[in-house]
């Protein structure tokens, strides 16, 4: 009859929680390979547009950003709202940003000098003229090989 | 003495520790966008005589302050933009010296008369916004690439990939050498097809 006794207790037995650390690792693995480092805080608004017929950039040490847009809310009662320039981590006038190149040309390895891209990483919302000023301050230091950053996606999302 | 077996170690913290870790990577790191439009500018010292021109192998696009397009002196939509600088790029409407052989376009004589010869002027004013400006790029960028994709698949039919697709593995930092040296050759040979003309006045104060 001992066969047949109930089992005493209709209580759930405890899920493992053993395999829960190894489930994390994962994910921390992923996130680390997945992402980089941002080495300067960006001060200014930085939504980019949109394009479709984008190539992706160099590696990372043969790259100089140069940042533009409106300064984020938190900066705005200090620098206003009008686009200003942002290089490494602060805001630059038009002809800073000659100087600002050639010292990072200076700062990478004699090879890398010659085949460095300018990448213009700018706020949909900024008009032109800036961004010719800062054309113009490239090609006065001969910095020709620029890239002006994007997302991924198709045009028509610029337009409204 | 006895043997002594080493107590198990406790791993129950185990996974708080990797939680801390975990949310400190998702909180300091950002995916960080790493693609655009190549271009090149224009160096500094002014050509000592210009080339001559002639106007029909010009095709001005320009941004108004209203961030409105003038193509040709006409209004126009960008929807409409790729297939008129196609239409213009492909025209190929030379003849002796200067046909085109590959072109498949109207062969209008008051256009472009060969692809080599053919130059997208883009104009812009200071107030045009920045957005629009790079829609308009990537919509001549996007023209040029569809030509030169058509060209490489008639071309070089067996390969199975378009021009754009040939470039992203040459450009990619994996491939190995063999390949790129197999490609380069190809890439040039469309790239001179259809050579990227595509010249940036400096902006001025239009009316």
């Amino acid at each position: 009859m001992s066969k047949f006794k109930k089992k005493k207790g209709g209580d759930l037995p405890a899920i493992s929680t053993a395999s829960l650390p190894d489930i994390v690792f994962m994910l921390l693995f992923f996130f680390m390979v997945a992402t980089v480092m941002r080495d300067s805080t960006l001060m200014v608004v930085n939504k980019l547009p949109a394009a479709d017929q984008i190539q992706k950039l160099d590696k990372k040490d043969r790259v100089m950003y140069i940042y533009a847009g409106k300064p984020s809310s938190r900066y705005q009662d200090k620098y206003g709202v009008s686009a200003r320039i942002q290089l490494n981590d602060k805001f630059a006038s038009v002809n800073e940003v000659g100087a600002f190149i050639l010292a990072e040309r200076a700062s990478k390895r004699q090879e890398l000098q010659n085949v460095l891209t300018t990448a213009l990483k700018v706020d949909s919302e900024t008009k032109m003229g800036l961004i010719q000023d800062i054309k113009q301050e490239l090609r006065k230091v001969s910095a020709l090989k620029i890239n002006y950053t994007t997302r991924v996606g198709d045009y028509t999302q610029n337009l409204n | 003495m006895a043997k002594r077996s080493a107590p198990e170690v406790n791993a129950g913290s185990m996974a708080d520790i990797a939680f801390l870790l975990l949310i400190f990577f998702l909180v300091t790191t950002t995916i960080e966008t790493d693609s655009g439009l190549n271009r090149k500018l224009p160096p500094m010292e002014d050509q000592v005589d210009p080339p001559i021109i002639r106007e029909k192998n010009i095709f001005t696009v320009l941004v108004s302050k209203n961030d409105q397009l003038l193509v040709e002196e006409e209004l126009a939509d960008i929807a409409d933009l790729r297939s008129l600088a196609i239409a213009f790029l492909d025209n190929g409407g030379g003849v002796g010296d200067e046909a085109c052989s590959y072109c498949e376009g109207e062969k209008d004589e008051a256009s472009s008369d060969n692809p080599d010869k053919a130059i997208i002027s883009l104009k812009n004013d200071r107030e045009t916004s920045y957005k629009v400006y790079i829609a308009v790029q990537n919509e001549l960028v996007a023209a040029y690439n569809d030509l030169r994709n058509r060209e490489y698949t008639k071309l070089f039919p067996n390969d199975g990939v378009n021009f754009v697709e040939a470039q992203k593995t040459y450009n990619d930092p994996r491939t190995s050498l063999d390949t790129k040296e197999e490609l380069k050759p190809k890439l040039d040979q469309v790239k001179a097809r259809f050579p990227q003309k595509l010249s940036e006045a400096e902006s001025t104060k239009l009316n």
